[in-house]
Formats: C-alpha cells, structure tokens, sequence
C-alpha cells in the first residue's frame, strides 16, 4: 500500500497512518522525492502520530529520504513522534541529528514557514 | 511456566509478523506503551539481523513466570555464519553491514536481560528478556 502525499501550497503533507514494512519504506522514499519534483516543493512535513515503534531499518529510510529532500532543496519536518518512540529510539542508540521536529502537524507547519521565509 | 510462539524468518514480512506476534503477547502480558515500543523495537532488529546476515532462522516469544515474576523474553536462533567476535559486536557502532542495524547493543538496552552465544559456521542464538515491573 502506497502513503499518500498531499500538496498544500508549497508544502507537501505526509501522515504516516500504519506499520511501515520495508517496501513500503522504500516505495515511499522514492514516492516523496518524485513529488517534491513534480510539484516543485520547498517544504515537507511528514506526521508520525500514528507510528507506535521505529526500528533501525525505518529511522534510517526517514533519515535518508530527509537528506535526499534536502539535496534537491525541500526542507523537512517530522511531527507527532511518540513518547514511546522517542525513548526507544534514543536507548537503541539512534541519532536524528539535523532534523526538524515539531510536537504536533500545525506546529510542524509553523516551523516550516519560519524556515521557508514566508 | 513457559508457553512458546514462533515466526519463521524467511523474508522481510516474517520481519513484520514477528514484531506484530511480539507487540500482542506484550499487551497481553500487560507491558506498557512504552515497554511494548522496546519490546516490538528489539524483535525487529533482531529478526532483521536474521534476515540479513544468516538468511534464515527462528524468533520466538516465550511467556515466562518465574518466582511470581512475569517477562516475556525473545530468542532469536539461526544456523548462519555466526559470530566470530562477539565482543566486538556488543561495541556501539560496530556493523558489517553499512550502518543499517543499530546492532546488539541497543537492543541489550532496550531489554533487561541479553545473552548471546553464537559459534563461527553454527549459528547464532540470541536470548533477550523483559521483565513486567
């Protein structure tokens, strides 16, 4: 199954809404960066409330597709990242260092408009 | 007391079938979100461990109830290459494989108790356990 990604101005929305298995990981990467193309995109925020792990596999491919966005110039930011997450996360070692995170999506798009100047 | 569930490791949607088996019998044992989230996490990485370096293998999940204690403890067992330093691959940062696992250390973090064994050319058996507090 395919996430989907909405376009909101400028901005392109993602919420992530169940379990992602590897494929899904990997069709998403590649998903969100034809998008920021298409739609000449200049910022992304990608809503992980619903997500209740990560694994090493996932944080790298969201880790991967953040810098990949910000190779063709989009700006990334992460919301809704659990308790639960946060603290398994950090205990297995993971670092998400130079990454925009907001507590919840209208914070996430505060942030970016900040970011994004407007 | 001991009662065994068990995914066969073939592919990376047993990955997935492991951690959902892991993240039931945690909410049944009465684990919290957060111990769930460290439980599932700890499947995952091992399961994928399985997955990547041996090929194939077994994740269980046993119920344990020990001296009125209640744990859940995960043993991941594999006939692959095995581990030739193990001491080695409890040092954070270490990979083989291009930093995609996090390794064993942080999931001997995420768990309460972590033992290893594993023999070059016989297999690796992990056994990791979290007790309900």
């Amino acid at each position: 199954m395919r996430i989907p990604i909405l376009k909101l101005k400028d901005c392109l929305l993602v919420s992530i809404q169940w379990e992602l298995d590897d494929q899904t990981a990997l069709q998403f990467q590649e998903d969100l960066l034809k998008k920021i193309h298409e739609t000449n995109a200049r910022g992304v925020v990608i809503d992980i409330t619903s997500i209740d792990f990560i694994d090493s596999f996932i944080a790298k491919v969201l880790g991967d597709v953040i810098n990949m966005s910000r190779l063709m110039g989009a700006k990334v930011v992460i919301t809704g990242i659990q308790p639960a997450v946060a603290i398994t996360l950090v205990e297995l070692g993971i670092r998400l260092d130079d990454v925009m995170t907001a507590l919840d999506l209208e914070k996430g798009l505060e942030k970016l408009q900040q970011e994004l100047g407007d | 007391m001991e009662i065994q569930s068990c995914v066969t490791i073939l592919n990376e949607w047993d990955i997935v079938a492991a951690r959902q088996l892991g993240r039931n019998v945690a909410k049944e044992l009465g684990f919290g979100t957060v111990d769930q989230a460290r439980i599932t996490t700890a499947i995952s990485e091992l399961a994928r461990n399985i997955y990547l370096y041996a090929g194939q293998g077994q994740l269980c999940i046993d119920r344990l109830n020990e001296q009125g204690k209640t744990g859940l403890r995960i043993i991941a067992v594999d006939e692959g290459p095995g581990i030739p330093d193990i001491r080695k691959v409890m040092e954070d940062g270490f990979s083989t494989s291009g930093g995609l696992g996090a390794g064993l250390p942080g999931v001997r973090r995420l768990m309460d108790d972590f033992n290893i064994d594993s023999n070059p050319g016989e297999g690796t058996d992990i056994r990791a356990t979290k007790w309900l507090r």
